[in-house]
């Protein structure tokens, strides 16, 4: 009797597994993917519970955007960097040396040269950055792969060095203000694109999306590959085109503070109607640039033969070195990119400040080797995502803007914070067990 | 098989090779012809692997020379021998375990698009065709070859091998984890691509598979070469005798670590 009832159980059971999967099998949707977004939103949703409805707010989404952004672009490096069986403790410190010697620049020499408020300044001096970052990346990257020094031994000497000479480069004094264009990369009341352009970005996004759905078909035709059904292919472009848009209106039901709204009306001449005048923010230019790098560096990992290198050499060196892969130009590669994106990241950072301080970046190599893993990048190599890193990112950001909004004290958040990373790896392993 | 008038494919002379204090490989010379199966013999650690994996480009020799069709071949990497023509299946199969099997079987050669990005797609279909030749039950294109069993795993590597039309054809032994239709599936792709030309070094444990495709047998000991005798001139026993013992019967050919 008890028998008959487990067994029952148990095909119920299963029939609601097998529903599931075949769900995952038609969409192609990656089951871990989906899980960490139902997290994110679990955490989204405990937290405005606790805060009394101030967490999903646009105004408090937008800002969680802009928070993101820095760790964020940081952590799809790291997904390489972690991906190839290696770690980078020194972006942090890269962060903050990169920061000053920007600040420098464009506060302190560029003015001199071409005037203050210059349109080029900001472009010289990101450039310069990026250059900057890249080279310190490709030397410790060279360190790791000609020396043979382990990545964890190579940046954690570059922890502590890069952050003495983010000192050394003003002994200490903070740098400020930043040149106005280059302060639009920070977010901010002028770094955001404002309404209408925010829906376009949206819709260009959508079209991006169908466009890249329909072509996959298309490339499955080519070669006459089972093609998922018709009703997958439809959810899955609403399910995407769905959450640009609804980004997108979150940003633009953010609006200015009434009193620079006043002031912007006061300089066009408008009349402030009765209702009060709404402007909205619209799409904040750190999130874009941090979508645009997830974007390129996704397309890196899927879709070039570089990220195909990265992940085979992560899964397997001596097979990828058998196949004629050149694993030590490729160390270097990934190295040397993590570094630029430490640079954006330390233009982001600097321009949200307004200011470059030696102290910038302090801790962020954990948020953003945290960001990945609980993304989904394994640290015993081959295995992470660059969407995996976006959505661990705003998972980090999410913890500790929602641990402030509901009063938590600091050391408790610190606690909470690295429970939570333990348990998501944890998790994961699990995961992983079970799938195989 | 008349080799007398053909021109040897490669020539392996007095290649070296140690590791620490171990002499890996000694003073080894083996060719191979076109058309030709060599089947390379000895215990466990004798250094068959090593002396491939030096033809292959993955290991530099300590001393001595390779010649393909006759002349003197530089090989430092795994690049510089596939350039040779030269494909090789490892007895590690070196597979990137987290990438599927069309990801494997063209890693450091794949498909692109016209735009320089991955064929994804092309790759696929390659890989269906190729391991639908060899093993047809095969299914899981689209799983990383982690999931694969060992003889789906080994059917990759060979796919990847064969694929690139080999001239010169390296086996390490391939069909350790095979089942016994897929084994004949390998022996009979062995014989193929012999009548097609191709050159193939052949390391196997399995006497009989060997005596049933080598031309010629080369056996090896501590690194040494024992001797080399074509597989119609010797008897099994007088093979396994060489390997044991290094004992090499009259018609063959005494290599430096013969017993005498
Ligand atoms: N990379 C290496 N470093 C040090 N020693 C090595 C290395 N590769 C091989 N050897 C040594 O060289 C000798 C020959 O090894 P090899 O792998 O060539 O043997 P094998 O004939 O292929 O044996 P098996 O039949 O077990 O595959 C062994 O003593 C081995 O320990
Ligand atoms: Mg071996």
């Amino acid at each position: 009797m008890s028998e008959d009832t487990n067994i029952k159980s148990n095909n119920k059971q299963s029939g609601f597994k097998v529903a599931i999967k075949n769900f995952l099998d038609a969409t192609e949707i990656d089951p871990r993917m989906l899980g960490m977004i139902i997290a994110l939103l679990a955490i989204w949703l405990v937290f405005d519970f606790f805060s009394g409805g101030r967490f999903i707010t646009p105004r408090n989404l937008w800002n969680l955007g802009v928070q993101s952004s820095s760790v964020a672009v940081m952590a799809t490096g790291m997904v390489f960097i972690i991906v190839t069986r290696n770690i980078d403790l020194s972006i942090g410190s890269m962060l903050g040396v990169i920061g000053m010697l920007m600040g420098i620049l464009q506060a302190e020499i560029l003015p001199d040269l071409v005037g203050y408020g210059h349109w080029s300044i900001w472009i010289v001096t990101l450039t310069a950055g990026i250059m900057i970052g890249v080279t310190i990346g490709a030397f410790q990257g060279s360190l790791v792969a000609y020396l043979g020094v382990p990545a964890f031994i190579v940046t954690l000497g570059g922890l502590l060095v890069w952050r003495g000479a983010a000192w050394w480069t003003t002994s200490g004094r903070t740098v400020a203000p930043l040149d106005d264009n280059f302060r639009l990369m920070g977010g901010g009341i002028n770094g955001s694109i404002g309404y209408w352009p925010s829906w376009i970005v949206g819709i260009i996004a959508c079209v991006a999306i169908l466009y890249s759905i329909v072509n996959a078909r298309r490339q499955r035709k080519r070669f006459h590959f089972p093609l998922r059904p018709l009703w997958a292919e439809t959810l899955l472009a609403f399910l995407w085109s769905g959450m640009v848009l609804g980004a997108v209106a979150v940003a633009n039901n953010y609006y200015l503070p009434s009193r620079v709204a006043a002031k912007i009306a006061e300089e066009k001449g408008l009349t402030i109607p009765e209702e009060g005048l709404f402007i909205s923010y619209g799409l904040p230019i750190p999130l874009l640039i941090a979508i645009g790098v997830v974007i390129v560096m996704h397309f890196i990992a899927t879709r070039t033969r570089f990220g195909r290198y990265i992940f085979a050499f992560g899964g397997n060196p001596e097979a990828a070195e058998l196949s004629g892969i050149n694993t030590k130009k490729l160390t270097i590669m990934i190295f040397a990119i993590i570094g630029g994106l430490a640079a954006i990241g330390a233009a982001i950072t600097t321009a949200r400040l307004n200011a470059a301080t030696n102290s910038l970046g302090i801790l962020d190599e954990l948020l953003v080797i945290a960001a990945a893993v609980i993304g989904g990048s394994s640290l015993s190599g081959g295995i992470g995502t660059i969407a995996g890193a976006l959505l661990g990112a705003l998972v980090m950001q999410s913890l500790q803007s929602g641990m402030i909004l509901v009063g938590m004290d600091s050391p408790m958040q610190n606690i909470v914070v690295g429970i939570v990373l333990v348990f998501a790896v944890f998790i994961d392993t699990l995961y992983r067990k079970h799938a195989g | 098989m008349d080799m007398t008038n053909k021109k040897p494919l490669v020539e392996i002379k007095n290649v070296s090779i140690s590791f620490g204090g171990v002499h890996a490989v000694d003073d080894v010379s083996v060719d191979l012809y076109p058309g030709e199966v060599v089947g390379l013999l000895g215990h466990n650690g004798a250094g068959k692997s090593t002396l491939i994996k030096i033809l292959s480009g993955s290991y530099k020799s300590d001393g001595g020379e390779i010649y393909i069709d006759g002349e003197k071949a530089t090989i430092k990497t795994p690049r510089d021998a596939k350039a040779y023509g030269i494909e090789t299946i490892y007895q590690t199969l070196a597979l990137a375990d987290n990438v599927d099997a069309a990801a494997n079987l063209f890693l450091g050669r794949e498909l692109t698009t016209p735009l320089g990005t991955l064929d994804d797609v092309a790759m696929e279909a390659a890989a269906r065709e190729v391991m639908g030749r060899l093993n047809p039950n095969f299914k899981k294109f689209k799983e990383p070859v982690s999931a694969l069993s060992g003889g789906q795993r080994q059917s990759v590597a060979i796919a990847r091998a064969l694929y690139f039309n080999a001239r010169i054809l390296i086996m390490d032994e391939p069909t350790a984890a095979l089942g016994p239709q897929e084994t004949k599936m390998v022996n009979d792709l062995i014989i193929e691509l012999k009548k097609q030309g191709i050159g193939i070094f052949l390391i196997s444990h399995d006497i009989h598979d060997v005596f049933d495709m080598a031309d010629r047998v080369a056996v090896m000991n501590n690194g040494k070469l024992v001797g080399t005798a074509n597989t119609a001139d010797i008897t099994k026993d007088e093979a396994l005798g060489m390997i044991i013992i290094g004992k090499v019967p009259e018609n063959a050919i005494a290599g430096s670590g013969a017993s005498q």
